[in-house]
């Protein structure tokens, strides 16, 4: 039996081919006879397209066709219905009319013999446009209109607030953030035989699978999605956009391998967003720190094609004791695209302004802000009256506070100072769901004694290949190294997208199910007559460690069991089951605590230290788990203090399109981070005791940093991003 | 991109005669030009390598100031013992420009040519005076915090001189050599970059086919201490929200001669004389006179919508700066 890789830091089992530039990614699959498309883009927000002059482009050396409103194939909409897995954020599909609802839709697109020629013909496309006014930020867009999308409520929040002893309200609002993972959109599909096979960048390829199924009117079955590797995401490739759509139809038009790849500035209008959100926040509690009202109204920006809600409230309802609370989520038109899931959607931008919200309550209260949270700690979830399944919060609480040496901070406005900064300190409280969803696996036993394991779920940088491979190295105790994953194919058996921090949580009962499963049928192939045991009782054979045992001490292995009956192999299936119904409510918790320093004299804002907690259940690899927390820290960092997609408010263009002028963290930013993962596992939501670990690291992040900004400089920043403009003393 | 015609040249004049008579740009380190080919803001019919071109060589010359090579890389010119030694704030701004990568490929007169970083300039569609002449300017009613101005603006054009480099050379002060095709002569640095006015597409000095072969630095001042103050949002890669190039030498305890460059707030390399002028004599812990320079320097800013901030950032810049290059500054040593 190999020794047990659950919980280890386990190496990457890709590692190896990312490093030396054998993964293919979706751009580097080349297809005989291939062809490369590029778009022309809206230059206006809103109106419509008058004409389209191709002229100049048409006759360009390489040029093959133009494709526009005029000329494009009629698609079937995508029902966007999460139930039938087959879900989009832009409803419209492609060139579907001569509309412009955003700068940088789609207007046409040209496809030539290679990317440079399509590019420059691209360029040589002359569109002329009937522009019509449109919103061009969320203050604009609510003065059209605000729709409510939904509401929770306990008691009677309003008059609970108005009869609080101590309160807090205040409006806090975040800027549109834009994904930028490292590899952009691309797209490369071509038709063989009627059957369309595409390798996309894609967080889910089931859900790609299905959508390119209702768009071209095609049976699933007839549809191939490929995503071997992916450049990571963060929820901007959960669902296809136009572009994945159109290639996929030009495709089949031309009869030839297409593919294409978005532009990093078109991966600021076409590909979604985080939106644009304002949040009215009222907090009521008694002197003695309990709150006694809460009232979280939230609005975020969405577009004309399709409505997207940001959950901003979503952790509010749970996180804290109130018995009268009011949540609401409400939307307003801007002529933008639509916004789409962001690493951490709802509670990312929510508990900003809920845990800084908490302490300004501390201070009005002359209350330790830990203190306050621990004051208001729930052992059951409020929303539903559930236990949770297994919360540790106020263990994360300690040991962070501990590690970060909470008990030595001075809580004084600029009482603490090394030379010339002067240094804050701030904590917030993390929260993320814990969610499964219902997964399937097949895992074949090979007469070698290795074993593949297939599922058409997808790795997208977060470790998913190895914890895959753990897992089943582990329930059928051989070595790692004979334990092949083939994922990233929708034609493999039914598995998750890479979002929602539930992969884990969802896709390893299904493997661990069909290890079983298959060790099941090598013990039933053991027993056939003429095979090594056929003489044992079925029940006295069991599975060990690779090999079949009896009750004599006598063993089979594979090669053994297989190779007399010409069998290629034993191969297990496992259908596993979504969220548990019992009774339980499930969540993930944690706390970042966070030292900045600022310099009055160069205006500068440096955040010193992360110290964060985070329990969400059993670790399945403590080097990836470890990297998803620290990656979100530093994701959070870039949320608090850098990330802003700015327009321009007369055309709605993105000004800040490009990784120089959009700001993420650099390695020069980013301070000491310290993670501690509880490594409670909750056997509650599976038997492996897994959460997930993806979302929750960001969650409470912005808030810490803002939290601490006001400890060092006495400005309450309730406008994000954290700019050294917004603290600058301008007398000093 | 649109298609283009490529010219490799070994020397000077081969350089010059490939380039006229098109529409051509030379490549060197291409940091900035394949960029803008690439977005179609610049639409080259033929580039004219240089980079086989004799000038990747940094030597002194012999009235003591040091002759830099036209594609000498900033890495190589960063780490240049002679420049780190003699001209610091060379160094340390060079070293806080763009990136690790970008450093290695880009060079000295590259650096010099360097294009502005508005993004109404770089979409290739808003309207703009430096790309297209009479079209008006985008950013001053735009968003204009990062890469805009408050220095040398005009109603034409606030786009900021995006270098570090360059900044640290007008405090240095430097001769930029060129070579045409009617021959060689030289450009006072301060002269070579022009101010948007009623022109913002005419950018520097060089005639029709010009090509820089090398900037020349004048003699480092004895005894002064010399640094970088680079402010920004992110600590890295990001062009520079104000910055300050200062040299100092002290008499005592007293400035004896400071000079004074500016960056992320001026239309081009901003050198501060007048404020410069007001530092000699002044006790160099003297914070309140430090801010008054500061104050000087900076009394003619105009603000935009959302680059006011500028205006108190690049005094703290100044400020800063002074203190540090004058705790470098060798105690008393005279010229």
């Amino acid at each position: 039996m190999s020794e047990a890789t659950m919980g280890r830091a386990v190496a990457r089992i890709e590692g190896i081919d990312k490093l030396t530039g054998r993964a293919r990614y979706a751009a580097d699959v080349h297809p005989e006879g291939m062809v490369h498309a590029y778009g022309v883009y809206s230059t206006i927000a809103r109106g419509r397209i008058v004409s389209i002059d191709t002229h100049a482009a048409d006759d360009m050396p390489g040029v093959i066709a133009i494709f526009h409103h005029d000329n494009f194939p009629k698609l079937h909409r995508s029902p966007a219905s999460f139930p039938e897995e087959n879900v989009v954020d832009e409803l419209r599909t492609p060139f579907e009319d001569d509309e412009v609802h955003y700068a940088g839709q789609f207007v046409a697109l040209v496809v030539a013999d290679t990317f440079e020629q399509a590019r420059d013909a691209a360029y040589r496309v002359k569109v002329s446009y009937d522009a019509a006014s449109a919103a061009a930020n969320l203050a604009q867009g609510r003065q059209a209109g605000e729709t409510e999308a939904n509401r929770t409520e306990r008691g009677d929040a309003d008059s609970a607030y108005a009869s609080a002893e101590v309160k807090i309200d205040a409006t806090y609002t975040t800027p549109v953030e834009t994904h930028n993972p490292m590899e952009m959109h691309a797209t490369t599909a071509r038709w063989v035989d009627g059957r369309l096979i595409v390798h996309e960048s894609t967080q889910g390829v089931i859900f790609a699978r299905n959508t390119l199924a209702k768009n071209f009117d095609l049976d699933p079955s007839q549809i191939e999605v490929h995503a071997d590797f992916i450049g990571s995401g963060f929820g901007g490739k959960l669902w296809l956009w136009p572009h994945s759509l159109a290639t996929c139809a030009v495709a089949r038009e031309l009869g030839r391998p297409v593919q294409f790849m978005l532009p990093r500035q078109q991966m600021f209008t076409t590909s979604g967003h985080r939106p644009e959100t304002s949040q009215h926040i009222q907090l009521g509690a008694s002197h003695d720190g309990q709150l006694t009202a809460v009232v979280h109204d939230s609005i975020n920006s969405t577009s004309s094609i399709n409505t997207f809600v940001e959950g901003c409230g979503g952790s509010t309802a749970s996180l804290y004791a109130s018995d009268a609370l009011r949540v609401t989520h409400s939307t307003a038109v801007v002529a933008r695209g639509t916004p789409t899931p962001m690493r951490a959607p709802g509670a990312g931008v929510g508990l900003f302004a809920l845990e800084s919200a908490m302490d300004e309550l501390a201070i009005a209260l002359d209350m330790d802000p830990l203190a306050l949270r621990r004051k208001n700690f729930t052992d059951t979830d409020p929303s539903d009256g559930k236990p949770w399944s297994s919360n540790h919060i106020l263990e994360c609480y300690e040991r962070a506070a501990e590690l970060f040496g909470w008990a030595e901070r001075d809580p004084a406005v600029g009482a603490m100072r090394d030379g010339d900064w002067l240094i804050g300190q701030g904590l917030a409280a993390c929260n993320w769901d814990a969610m499964r969803n219902p997964c399937d696996a097949r895992v074949t036993l090979r007469p070698d004694g290795s074993a593949t394991v297939h599922c058409a779920t997808q790795d997208i940088g977060t470790g998913t290949y190895t914890i895959i491979a753990q897992t089943a190295a582990d329930t059928l105790g051989i070595d790692i190294g004979r334990i092949h994953v083939a994922i990233g194919d929708s034609t493999f058996p039914h598995g998750q997208i890479s979002g929602g921090s539930w992969a884990t949580a969802s896709i390893l009962p299904a493997i661990v199910g069909a290890c079983k499963a298959a060790a099941d049928k090598l013990i039933e192939y053991a027993g056939n007559p003429g095979a090594p045991m056929a003489d044992a009782e079925a029940d006295d054979l069991v599975y060990e460690a690779g090999v079949v045992k009896n009750g004599k001490g006598d063993q089979a292995t594979p090669a053994e069991i297989l190779e007399p009956q010409k069998l290629p192999h034993a191969v297990g299936d496992f259908h596993s089951d979504g969220s548990p119904e019992d009774g339980y409510a499930y969540g993930s918790f944690g706390v970042n605590f966070v030292e900045i320093g600022w310099n009055p004299n160069t205006a500068q804002l440096k955040v010193r230290r992360v110290v964060s907690s985070i329990d969400a259940g059993a670790i399945m690899n403590d080097a990836t788990a470890r990297s998803q927390v620290e990656g979100a820290i530093v994701m959070g960092l870039g949320a608090a203090m850098f990330e802003a997609t700015e327009y321009d408010e007369r055309t709605g263009r993105p000004v800040n399109n490009n990784y120089a002028e959009y700001l993420v963290p650099v390695n020069a930013d980013m301070p000491e981070l310290d993670v501690i993962l509880l490594n409670h596992p909750d056997y509650h939501l599976n038997e492996l005791g897994a959460r997930g670990i993806g979302e929750i690291g960001l969650t409470g992040v912005q808030a810490a940093v803002a939290n601490a900004v006001y400890h060092a400089t006495g400005k309450r920043i309730r406008d994000l991003p954290i700019t050294l403009d917004k603290i600058m003393d301008e007398t000093a | 991109m649109r298609q283009f015609d490529y010219k490799r040249a070994t020397d000077a004049q081969g350089a010059i005669a490939a380039h006229a008579g098109q529409r051509a740009a030379y490549l060197a380190g291409g940091t900035t030009l394949i960029d803008l080919v690439k977005l179609d803001v610049m639409q080259p019919e033929r580039l004219v390598d240089v980079n086989r071109l004799a000038l990747s060589e940094i030597e002194d010359t012999e009235d003591g100031r040091l002759c830099i090579g036209a594609t000498v890389r900033n890495t190589a010119l960063a780490y240049d013992p002679r420049v780190k030694r003699d001209y610091t704030v060379l160094s340390e701004a060079l070293l806080q420009g763009a990136s690790r990568q970008l450093r290695n490929r880009a060079t000295t007169a590259g650096n010099v040519m360097q294009r502005v970083r508005c993004s109404y300039f770089r979409d290739g569609i808003s309207p703009c005076n430096k790309r297209e002449p009479g079209t008006g300017c985008s950013a001053i009613e735009g968003h204009n915090r990062e890469v805009f101005a408050v220095l040398g603006t005009s109603e034409h054009c606030i786009a900021v001189h995006p270098s570090d480099m360059c900044v640290a050379m007008a405090a240095i002060g430097a001769t930029v050599a060129v070579e045409g095709p009617d021959g060689t002569r030289e450009i006072a640095f301060s002269d070579f970059h022009k101010l948007p006015g009623d022109t913002p597409h005419i950018e520097h000095a060089l005639a029709p086919d010009e090509l820089i072969t090398h900037v020349t630095l004048d003699a480092p001042i004895h005894g002064a201490g010399s640094t970088y103050v680079k402010l920004r949002d992110r600590s890295s890669y990001q062009f520079a929200l104000a910055s300050c190039a200062a040299i100092v030498a002290l008499d005592g305890d007293r400035i004896r001669e400071a000079r004074l460059a500016l960056g992320g707030v001026g239309t081009k390399p901003w050198r501060c004389h007048e404020a410069e002028a007001e530092l000699a004599g002044v006790a160099a812990d003297d914070t309140a006179a430090l801010a008054a320079a500061a104050r000087r320097a900076m009394e003619d800013a105009t603000p935009y919508k959302h680059n006011a901030f500028k205006i108190p950032l690049a005094r703290k810049a100044i400020v800063q700066a002074i203190k540090d290059a004058a705790a470098r500054a060798g105690q008393g040593a005279l010229a």
